[in-house]
């Protein structure tokens, strides 16, 4: 009786840890934005019940979804990516590096809210059809597109920790080619793309990305964790730019 | 509250279709190439379960409270009203006046880069990797001043209207020649930092904020102009942690020649 108690003691504590760090994520935001109402702006906001609603849902949400992830994902994902930087064999390193861009992406929160938010405007602005179906397969395209892409930059990034190659002419490169495309890409889809960069990696992708890399860098001789484990996510907010051009270039050309 | 219910079994649906990916891969190498069972299986279930239901919940609050915010504080911070004290004022056109949103945006993107778990992290690493020479919580205050002023400066860009590509082309040959001049072992970290400043959070704001800022003032259209805000967020850290970096290998040098 007392030893489940204590486990329900400490499971509620780690529960109210998790919602206070979520709560702590939201909180600057809060207090930046209840200022300037307050002060500045000087108006109610216009439908405060639905965004103190909402500002729950989001932390409960969050807080669940980094909890599951620290249960059920991320113990597998990084002693698998341990394993398999062990095992030497290159194909199947290389493979798992292209599907865990590939399938993190799809999952991060963020890149869904955005690439729905981008389908709407651009059905609003007459790119393309004002339907519900459209503007879905439009996201959907647009997701698959960043996915794409990073699931290639960690492939690359993961063959760069291998070889060793220096990072900043891989990302210099890069930047000459995200110039390059702005110059044939159509102009509405420029800012989104540029945008996607950084969208892509928070919640899920940086740790397990980290962990590939990270554990990689500590098993090849000669190279220090810390120096060669870093970059993977560099490459990661590259590649999307280029490759959401791309998706425009064949979109709306 | 049955559409409502109706609506949320709909993006659980999506969300399980979003989850799917990533654990048929880990499940599919565990058991096929590495060969080994699955340890804890219903401790896997019960996390996956969380993953599905938490997606869901956020992207609802999401939609919810998130964006509109954003966009009911762009909109309410360049409505012509509010920014000349006028009623029914007509709508301004001056960049200048807009700077309530330059704060707005600058105080968005300081306070929460500084308080970011994921920089915290980066700014540990980068004081091991530079043997002490890079002060944790300077470190921390450059980025989150670096994410401030690029915020600022990307809603500059939106009331001004000006190319996006030209700030980006700038901020590029900045991070360019200072690769060139900053300390080796940290460059690698420095572009990572700017993937990472931008928390799940903080994204859906700031992009709601472009947008709606694009909305409001006369002339600008969301589809060119309301995108960006993301970019200057991402491109900055790596301007400021490497220029960090940079102050603190002169600070080590000047104090070793005395």
């Amino acid at each position: 009786m007392n030893n489940r108690l204590f486990i329900l003691k400490t499971l509620s504590g780690f529960a109210a840890r998790k919602l206070w760090s979520a709560a702590m994520d939201l909180l600057p935001i809060v207090l930046v934005i209840g200022f300037f109402q307050m002060f500045v702006i000087r108006q109610p906001l216009p439908n405060l019940a639905e965004v103190l609603i909402g500002s729950l849902l989001v932390v409960i949400g969050l807080t669940l979804f980094v909890q599951g992830l620290e249960m059920a994902l991320f113990p597998v994902g990084e002693s698998l990516a341990q394993a398999l930087a062990r095992k030497g064999s290159i194909f199947w390193l290389l493979l798992f590096a292209f599907l865990l861009g590939f399938a993190t992406t799809v999952a991060e929160p963020a890149l869904i809210a955005i690439a729905r938010e981008s389908g709407e405007i651009a059905a609003q602005s007459g790119l393309i059809e004002k339907t519900e179906p459209v503007i879905a397969s439009y996201a959907l395209g647009l997701r698959l597109s960043v996915a794409l892409s990073v699931g290639i930059a960690i492939l690359v990034g993961t063959l760069r920790i291998l070889r060793g190659w220096p990072i900043h002419y891989l990302i210099i490169g890069g930047y000459m080619v995200v110039m390059l495309m702005t110059v044939f890409a159509p102009p509405e889809i420029v800012g989104i793309a540029y945008d996607a960069g950084g969208v892509t990696t928070s919640t899920v992708t940086v740790p397990l990305v980290a962990a590939l890399g990270v554990g990689l860098a500590s098993i090849i001789k000669g190279r220090n964790p810390l120096l060669d484990g870093f970059g993977l996510i560099a490459f990661a907010s590259l590649l999307p730019m280029i490759f959401v051009m791309g998706y425009g270039l064949f979109l709306f050309r | 509250m049955n559409v409502l219910f109706l609506e949320f079994w709909h993006i659980l649906l999506e969300t399980t279709r979003d989850v799917l990916p990533i654990l048929a891969l880990i499940v599919g190498f565990q058991l096929f190439v590495l060969r080994q069972p699955l340890l804890r299986v219903r401790r896997i279930a019960v996390g996956v379960v969380y993953v599905v239901f938490g997606l869901a919940l956020f992207l609802e609050g999401l939609s919810l409270a998130l964006f509109p915010l954003g966009k009911t504080m762009a909109a309410q911070l360049s409505d012509p009203e509010f920014l000349t004290g006028v009623q029914n004022a007509l709508p301004v056109a001056a960049w200048q006046e807009y700077y309530w949103i330059y704060i707005f945006a600058a105080l968005v993107g300081f306070s929460t880069t500084v308080a970011e778990p994921s920089l915290i992290a980066v700014a540990y690493k980068a004081h091991e990797v530079s043997a002490g020479t890079i002060n944790m919580n300077g470190l921390r205050f450059a980025v989150a001043f670096g994410v401030a002023i690029g915020i600022a400066l990307g809603t500059f860009r939106i009331v001004h209207g000006s190319p996006l590509y030209v700030y980006i082309l700038v901020g590029y040959v900045i991070v360019v020649v200072q690769t060139f001049f900053a300390p080796k072992q940290i460059i690698a970290l420095a572009y990572d930092s700017g993937g990472v400043t931008t928390s799940t959070v903080t994204v859906p704001i700031v992009a709601a904020l472009g947008l709606g800022l694009a909305e409001t003032v006369p002339g600008r259209d969301p589809a060119l102009d309301g995108f960006g805000l993301i970019a200057f967020a991402s491109l900055f850290p790596i301007i400021s942690v490497m220029g960090y970096a940079q102050y603190a290998a002169w600070k080590g040098r000047r104090r070793s020649k005395k």
